[in-house]
């Protein structure tokens, strides 16, 4: 079976570039640069040195023992992107196109963030390189992710509140799209997840599939075989393309990802045209863009990658919901039973991969519970 | 004679407010079919869209407002101008087919830049940061004329003429032999008259959709006075 998508940008029927004229140029630099730079081993070792001495790669890998102990079931390893600097596996993405955007010459980066984990990581690689930094988020958003809203001041970044239409992290993506048609001359869109315009899914995949490539070694090591299934939590879904990109060849190695029940875009979703792609989203039958709903601000969004989208049609990897209730049960027991407080987002991923009738498998643990505190002492 | 190009988003009075507008001097209307999330659009458009989808203005009762609007100023071209997802859940083709139907002339689709999906005749759209190939080619596949694109950024009013529409139109004349109507940022008669001055005509959007809340007589009367600010020339 071939995941290859059939042409470039395009992952299938999905994916493409579906972006007012102003940004078509800014879309064509930004695929000669990446494809450039990715492909000059000084780059390549430029950005491992980043990643290894500022970020904190390799990330460990983690057997669960107690967790599955208390499940009585699946034996669990836990890929630590928690432990990653800024506490989630989004500084892989962030200091890629950082370093993309010095290349390019851009003064100036934008990003959009949902849960903050991606404006926080946007914020400390543009404090670190020297970009002037603005990052937009939902009214919504900014009141049950506050820590990271007051992380993003102190790391000299601009936070913008958006206050209209659903007031998170879809209408947030749209104002930094209008930011960066506005400035598109000197502004770099550092996009936070796998989805967008060509060449954005492929690029942020990319620089994601770190996470698998260390995780199928580290497993290998440690226990000799693959795991019999890797799952992950899919918003727009960067930590799962980046640990599915590991597996993608190994075709006995089940590929789950968990949305959020109320954000399932490709569980219960549709095609249709959202933040430049054509991927699977929630819409209704007029093509109008409907409200997802998660406690999870990293999960609460309408859309998601087009790759994703492209496996679940081929069948390589399936997708599934994992209810507010179910994830913070599952928060609760990697607390009390490993001493790992787990961001909201990958708790859905944990609340599925409990049931899965496997005796190994690999959970992406994309980041740490801190910022949901508040969010889920108020659930108690 | 150049030509005024007036948006107006689509709901139950647009035909009136469109008959109102050609009586003050619109050449052509555009008929905005209201998105959840238009990314080219800043806040006015955005939030007559806002409302016109809160008053359920969605595929089919734009159709029937087009339709109206035809009956009301048949000789007018008139322009649906919406994004590419009203066209996927409709189905690509039968959108182009039944906003014919209704008596569409062309259409505009804000976020479907050329080469996306050639089959669909439609008018393009180029701006300050197209390159001499990509302005070219869009001259090519644009239906009737090419839209340029003033200013580097979203819809809305702006203080000045932006002063990239004049190097805009330089390379458009050299590539292009379709007439250039000139939009974004353009909202009062010194505007538009500047504006025409480079290119065939302009297109007025935000202003007309504001003008347009107070209804038919000041709409028609804001449209004089960009048609006479244009008639000088």
């Amino acid at each position: 079976m071939s995941t290859t998508p059939a042409a470039p940008g395009r992952f299938g029927r999905y994916g493409g570039a579906y972006v007012p004229e102003t940004l078509v140029p800014a879309l064509d630099e930004l695929t000669s640069a990446a494809d450039e730079a990715l492909s000059d081993p000084e780059f390549r070792d430029e950005l491992r040195g980043w990643l290894q001495d500022y970020g904190g790669r390799p990330t460990p890998l983690t057997q669960a023992n107690r967790l599955t102990r208390h499940h009585g079931g699946a034996g669990i390893w836990l890929k630590r992107e928690d432990l990653l600097h800024t506490g989630a596996h989004k500084l892989n993405n962030a200091l890629g196109q950082a370093l993309l955007a010095r290349r390019m010459g851009k003064t100036r980066i934008i990003a959009e963030t949902g849960a903050g984990q991606h404006g926080v990581a946007t914020a400390t690689v543009c404090a670190r390189f020297g970009f002037e930094c603005v990052v937009y988020m939902g009214e919504e958003d900014m009141r049950r992710q506050k820590p990271n809203v007051e992380r993003m001041g102190l790391l000299g970044a601009e936070v913008r509140s958006v206050d209209f239409g659903t007031k998170t992290l879809k209408e947030a993506t749209s104002e930094a799209i209008r930011d960066w048609i506005t400035n598109v001359e000197t502004t770099h869109y550092l996009i936070g997840s796998c989805v967008g315009p060509a060449p954005y899914p492929e690029l942020v995949a990319e620089l994601q599939s770190v996470i698998g490539r260390e995780a199928r070694e580290q497993l290998l090591a440690a226990e000799g075989r693959l795991p019999e299934a890797v799952v992950a939590c899919v918003g727009g879904g960067s930590n799962a393309i980046g640990i599915f990109h590991g597996f993608l060849d190994d075709e006995d190695v089940r590929l789950v990802g968990v949305e959020a029940a109320g954000a399932a875009s490709l569980g219960s979703g549709r095609a249709g045209v959202l933040h430049g792609a054509r991927s699977s989203i929630l819409a209704d039958a007029d093509g109008q863009i409907a409200d997802a709903h998660s406690i999870s601000a990293g999960l609460d969004y309408p859309g998601v990658g087009p790759e994703h989208a492209y496996l679940r049609d081929i069948g390589r990897a399936d997708y599934r919901g994992a209810t507010d209730d179910e994830a913070l049960t599952a928060f609760r027991d990697l607390a009390r039973t490993e001493g790992i407080i787990p961001a909201l987002e990958p708790a859905h991923a944990l609340a599925r991969a409990r049931e899965l009738d496997a005796e190994l498998i690999l959970v992406c643990l994309s980041g740490r519970g801190d910022k949901d505190l508040a969010e889920v002492l108020a659930q108690s | 004679m150049k030509t005024l190009v007036i948006y107006l988003m689509a709901d139950p009075e647009t035909p009136e407010l469109a008959r109102a507008a050609v009586d003050g001097g619109a050449d052509v209307v555009e008929i905005g079919f209201p998105f959840s999330d238009p990314l080219a659009d800043g806040p006015v458009i955005r939030r007559a869209g806002e409302r016109a989808l809160a008053r359920g203005m969605r595929t089919r009762e734009c159709l029937e407002v087009l339709a109206r609007t035809r009956r009301l100023v048949p000789e007018t071209p008139l322009i649906p101008m919406t994004y590419s997802s009203l066209l996927e859940a409709y189905g690509w083709d039968r959108f182009a087919a039944d906003v014919e139907s209704a008596g569409a002339t062309s259409m505009i689709v804000a976020d479907l830049p050329a080469g996306e999906r050639p089959e669909v005749r439609r008018v393009q759209l180029v701006a300050p940061t197209s390159t001499d190939e990509r302005i070219a080619y869009a001259g090519e596949q644009t239906d009737g004329w090419l839209y340029l694109v003033a200013l580097t950024g979203t819809t809305g009013a702006r203080g000045d003429l932006s002063p990239a529409l004049g190097g805009l139109v330089e390379r458009a004349r050299r590539l292009v032999a379709a007439p250039l109507y000139a939009g974004f940022g353009i909202s009062t008669p010194e505007h538009a008259r500047a504006a025409a001055e480079l290119a065939d005509g302009v297109v007025v959007g935000s202003r007309a959709v504001q003008m347009a809340d107070e209804g038919p007589v000041a709409l028609r009367e804001y449209v004089a006075s960009l048609r006479g600010a244009l008639d000088i020339l």
